[in-house]
């Protein structure tokens, strides 16, 4: 019997926009001093408060579906979503059904391509807090999270790995900071994954007959070990002759295991219908150009454009293009690099291999550092000899040492020389010439 | 068909509904509903082939609002708390939810 | 002096040439507050010291104001007439009230309202029914029968109120005052509790048309708060109410309708006469079956409809009332109420949405359509919101589509979003009980519909606040 993982991923991101996405109120849930001080009508579901739809998150969202190779619908809207919950504060959430900002798009990586299935917008919710007063187990409410804009994303079933979905994620990561619409910190919950998960038995028949849903994971790591171990649990499964049961599972990260997690106890009937708060939304192809005109220069495209431009080897372009700051930062060494006769190879080595912060050193700063590091000061070749000549002589023992075999002792030796020549001179040189003394 | 209720059908309903009823109630609700459903059936009749639902009276489209904080309208902690029954250190208060719901 | 039966033209007139004070307008619509309430049950909450807001130096001039309780008022607690919302005062101001306390008018007091906007006849309040001032044995109408009663028993100088459909037109039908349905978009839903989002339509309620052209323009408007509300410019509708009829097209709806009573029928073409005789060109529009030419759609069908839709948003709009963040559970809402959210709940449900919600929609569209069709050729068309006198208090018990029937008429103007007004066209001397002329416009035409209505009540006895008040 052969085994085929069937993985999906659907991963919520907040937008960073100053306001929320149906109201006015700021959008700032991480840093409010205080609970309960970013709200209003609308997002707070006081009677007679009414959504206006925040034209920047629409706008945000198109232009990732469009860096996700999406097509825009022309034609989209708002749904109401409705099930009860504390945190949601009108009985429903405005999300989107059936006429999404964004369908069908694809991400192509190294492990095999990746096609979207949709993007949409909707409202966060308020956030829960569970604790006990009084001796009572209650929960605290919090609606400053309440209406911050909330993209969807949702994938097709094409994931066949844990490595496959967490080089998957990364990417996505990356296009959304460059377009640089969302913090995307797991830690803090704005980007929030959820695989879906399945195996699929050699004899079947297009996608397997269950699904299991992981909930919770705040890792790109553990949306990985989660899948792994699901992948592995399920197989398990069908080799005992049965099949996994439909569920939704959250991740223990100290145990290394899924759990299942309380069967949610109301029907899902989510009863879904077109806002009526909110009239349609209709783009023309001018409009969808004018935000494709807008995108930055994406990862996929700037590294093309970094091997041909500077003829760097793929691992170093990953590095750089990690964000869009480090390759801004690169690139702007490397015009002034110019100058000073810099090659791209030696400025992209030295940003990588020093772990140079970005924000602490200037590009010019940068420069003179290398300058300074990799021109050799002229050494005579008397002078060396001579430091070489006093040096083994001072340290008698590490040249027995040495000669006993034990190599470490050499580089004490080339130390000490260094030392005495203040670092001058080519290393190499002075390497090869220390070794053949003590031949 | 006319839709028949059962009282059943509306105990479903009331759970999705979240109303809070009692079976006497229900019964006699699932009466009522089968007598509104021979009205509301009436449109099966009416052809609609070839009509595109819309869902506004009048017609208007991408209405948005700029991405601008409006401090004139959003309430005080006092404010936004002023009408809930429980509150604590300027959250408000239910009994502990157990069940989790989607994000 | 009887200053409590000024209507609210001559009530800014006389203030602003100080002939009369804002504090003596106030004391005796108070007066005659405490006279009456206590059997007409009409106010839910008043402003005991409104006088003290009154500034003469605006343009509303400081005039009482009475504004249905689901308004969200800062001040007065705002209820929709439930148990569910007894003792909350919002922190905010709905656009309405705010626009009108803007321009200078007073809010005295909230009036009552069957629970949510639910009925027609104000008799789902949990706070008890009111009685129609005309003949309290009758029902004032509803849902906005505080509204409607507290202008015609004179106990405001105006008021306001909200339609879903039929529940600014029936009560003012029904208690002999004018009420005014504007296009939906005309007027800002923000902050006000929401039955039917997409046909709600707050409204004015007032003894004249002159008065509700008055009312209008401050209550129309963009309203960046409500993404449903018309960017187009509000007019001065006062200013062109006297333009007439002349050369107008106005059709004659609804006469040919199963229903409609004879008396009622005549009432009808004598206006339609009276037009005419004023230079209009009135013809009679037969009534169809299904979507046809020059004709006009039967309203039986808008019953389901407009129930359907109407359910289905009530289901998902009463959805926040948890009694987490104000109110009270959901274990307090009326009977009215859980049969409604119910029933919506299910029109919107897996499996049923297709064929009731989605189905509804598609209905809808045909009345649009035949509206638009029928604006194609014509100005106004004219007929009545209601097809009989008031219902004695009571009728709708047992009958969970009371309202529905009722306020068929209304129905397909509602569904279109077209704006109509109900002027008083008969009295029965015997009952002291009105009928009403119902005038419907094309969307965004409400000057039409108030010319001629303005002509109609210059023309006819039956506005009983022209034809004596004025004189005094």
């Amino acid at each position: 019997m052969s085994y085929t993982p069937i993985i999906g991923l659907e991963i919520h991101v907040e937008l960073k926009t100053q306001s929320k996405m149906f109201c006015g109120c700021k959008n700032d849930p991480f840093h409010a001093p205080k609970p309960n001080i970013y709200t209003c009508p609308v997002c707070l579901g006081m009677p007679g408060g009414l959504p206006v739809p925040n034209k920047k998150a629409i706008e945000w969202t198109i232009m990732l579906g469009l860096a996700l190779n999406c097509k825009i619908n022309m034609v989209s809207k708002f749904d109401r979503k409705h099930y009860f919950y504390p945190d949601l504060s009108k009985g429903y959430q405005i999300s989107q059904y059936d006429q999404p900002l964004c369908l069908g798009g694809v991400l192509s990586l190294p492990e095999g391509d990746v096609r979207i299935h949709r993007v949409h917008l909707e409202e966060d919710t308020g956030k829960l807090q569970h604790t006990t007063i009084d001796g009572k187990e209650v929960t605290l409410i919090d609606f400053n999270r309440s209406g911050v804009p909330l993209i969807e994303i949702v994938t097709e079933p094409d994931i066949r790995s844990g490595e496959h979905a967490k080089s998957f994620l990364k990417k996505l990561h990356q296009i959304i900071r460059y377009l640089d619409i969302s913090d995307a910190d797991m830690e803090k919950g704005s980007m929030r994954l959820e695989p879906n998960i399945s195996v699929k038995q050699s004899e079947d028949e297009g996608l397997p007959p269950y699904k299991i849903e992981v909930k919770n994971i705040n890792s790109f790591n553990f949306v990985k070990k989660a899948i792994e171990y699901e992948v592995a649990r399920h197989i398990s499964i069908f080799e005992s002759g049965a099949t996994p049961k439909q569920e939704t599972r959250g991740w223990n990260e100290d145990a290394g295991q899924t759990f299942s997690q309380r069967s949610k106890e109301h029907a899902e009937d989510y009863r879904y219908f077109p806002d009526p708060d909110i009239p349609p939304l209709h783009f023309t192809e001018q409009y969808i150009e004018s935000l494709r005109e807008n995108l930055p220069e994406l990862p996929d495209e700037k590294a093309r454009r970094f091997k041909e431009a500077y003829q760097l080897s793929d691992q170093l372009i990953d590095m750089l293009i990690a964000s869009r700051q480090i390759a801004q930062y690169f690139e702007d060494a490397v015009k002034e690099g110019r100058n000073h006769n810099l090659a791209p190879t030696t400025i992209a080595n030295w940003i990588i291999n020093k772990k140079v912060d970005i924000h602490a050193v200037s590009a010019t700063d940068l420069l003179h550092q290398i300058v300074q590091a990799t021109t050799v000061i002229h050494v005579s070749d008397d002078e060396m000899q001579q430091a070489i000549h006093d040096v083994i002589l001072d340290h008698e023992k590490a040249v027995q040492d040495y000669k006993a075999g034990k190599k470490p002792a050499l580089m004490f030796l080339f130390g000490q020389v260094m030392k005495k020549l203040h670092g001058k001179g080519d290393k190499k040189i002075i390497y090869d010439r220390l070794e053949r003394s003590l031949s | 068909m006319t839709y028949t209720f059962s009282s059943q059908d509306v105990h479903m309903v009331a759970k999705l509904a979240n109303i809070p009823i009692d079976e006497t109630q229900a019964v006699s609700l699932a009466e009522g509903f089968t007598k509104t459903m021979i009205v509301l059936d009436q449109l099966q009749r009416i052809d609609t082939k070839d009509i595109h639902e819309d869902y506004h009276a009048v017609d208007l489209e991408n209405v948005t609002r700029e991405d601008i904080v409006d401090e004139s309208r959003m309430f005080t902690q006092e404010q936004a708390l002023s009408n809930a029954l429980r509150t604590h250190n300027g959250y408000i208060v239910v009994d502990q939810v157990i069940d989790y719901q989607d994000e | 002096m009887t200053l409590h039966r000024l209507t609210l033209t001559k009530a800014i007139e006389l203030i602003k040439s100080k002939e009369v004070s804002v504090q003596e307008v106030h004391g005796e619509v108070h007066a005659f507050i405490r006279e009456k309430n206590p059997t007409l049950n009409v106010y839910l909450s008043i402003d005991e010291h409104s006088s003290e807001k009154g500034n003469p130096e605006t343009d509303l001039a400081g005039v009482p104001i009475a504004i249905k309780d689901n308004f969200l008022t800062v001040g007065l607690p705002t209820t929709a007439s439930s148990r569910v919302l007894e003792g909350f005062y919002s922190p905010y101001e709905s656009t309405v009230t705010k626009r009108i306390k803007d321009a200078g008018g007073v809010v005295i007091g909230k009036t009552n309202l069957d629970a949510w906007a639910h009925g027609s006849s104000t008799e789902t309040s949990d706070f008890g029914t009111t009685r129609n001032p005309d003949n309290p044995d009758y029902s004032p109408g509803g849902s906005s029968g505080g509204s409607a009663a507290a202008v015609s028993a004179d106990m405001c100088i105006a008021a306001i109120g909200s339609e879903t459909a039929g529940s600014i037109r029936i009560p003012a039908c029904w208690c002999g005052c004018v009420g005014l349905k504007p296009t939906y978009g005309r007027v800002s839903r923000a902050g006000v509790i929401a039955m039917g989002s997409s046909l709600d339509c707050p409204g004015p309620m007032t003894k004249t048309v002159e008065d509700a052209a008055i009312l209008l323009r401050y209550m129309a408007g963009k309203d960046l708060y409500d993404a449903t509300s018309s960017n187009r410019k509000a007019p001065d509708y006062r200013s062109s109410l006297q333009k007439g009829v002349k050369g107008m097209r106005i059709g004659i709806i609804y006469m040919d309708h199963l229903h409609m009573p004879q008396e009622v029928k005549e009432v009808v073409i004598n206006a339609g006469k009276l037009f005419a005789s004023h230079g209009a060109i009135v013809d009679e529009i037969k009534l169809s079956q299904t979507l046809e030419k020059d004709k006009v759609l039967s309203p039986d069908y808008a019953v389901a409809v407009y129930t359907i839709v109407q359910r289905s948003e009530v289901a998902s709009n009463l959805a926040r009332y948890d009694g987490i963040r104000y109110g009270r559970d959901r274990s307090h809402f009326g009977n009215e109420a859980k049969r409604r959210i119910m029933l919506g709940t299910f029109t919107l449900s897996k499996g049923y949405a297709d064929k009731y919600y989605i189905k509804a929609q598609q209905v809808r569209m045909l009345y649009k359509k035949n509206f638009d069709q029928l604006f194609s050729s014509y100005d106004l068309l004219i007929s009545t919101p209601s097809p009989g006198y008031a219902l004695k208090v009571g009728a709708s018990e047992g009958n969970p589509m009371f309202g529905e029937v009722v306020d068929m008429l209304n129905e397909p103007s509602s569904l279109a979003g077209n704006p109509a007004i109900s002027i008083p066209c008969y009295r029965d001397s015997k009952t002291n009980l009105s009928l009403g002329l119902a005038i419907i416009g094309d969307h965004f035409e409400e000057e039409k519909v108030l010319q001629a209505a303005y002509l109609y009540e210059r023309e006819t006895p039956w506005n009983r606040w022209i034809h004596k008040v004025d004189k005094i």
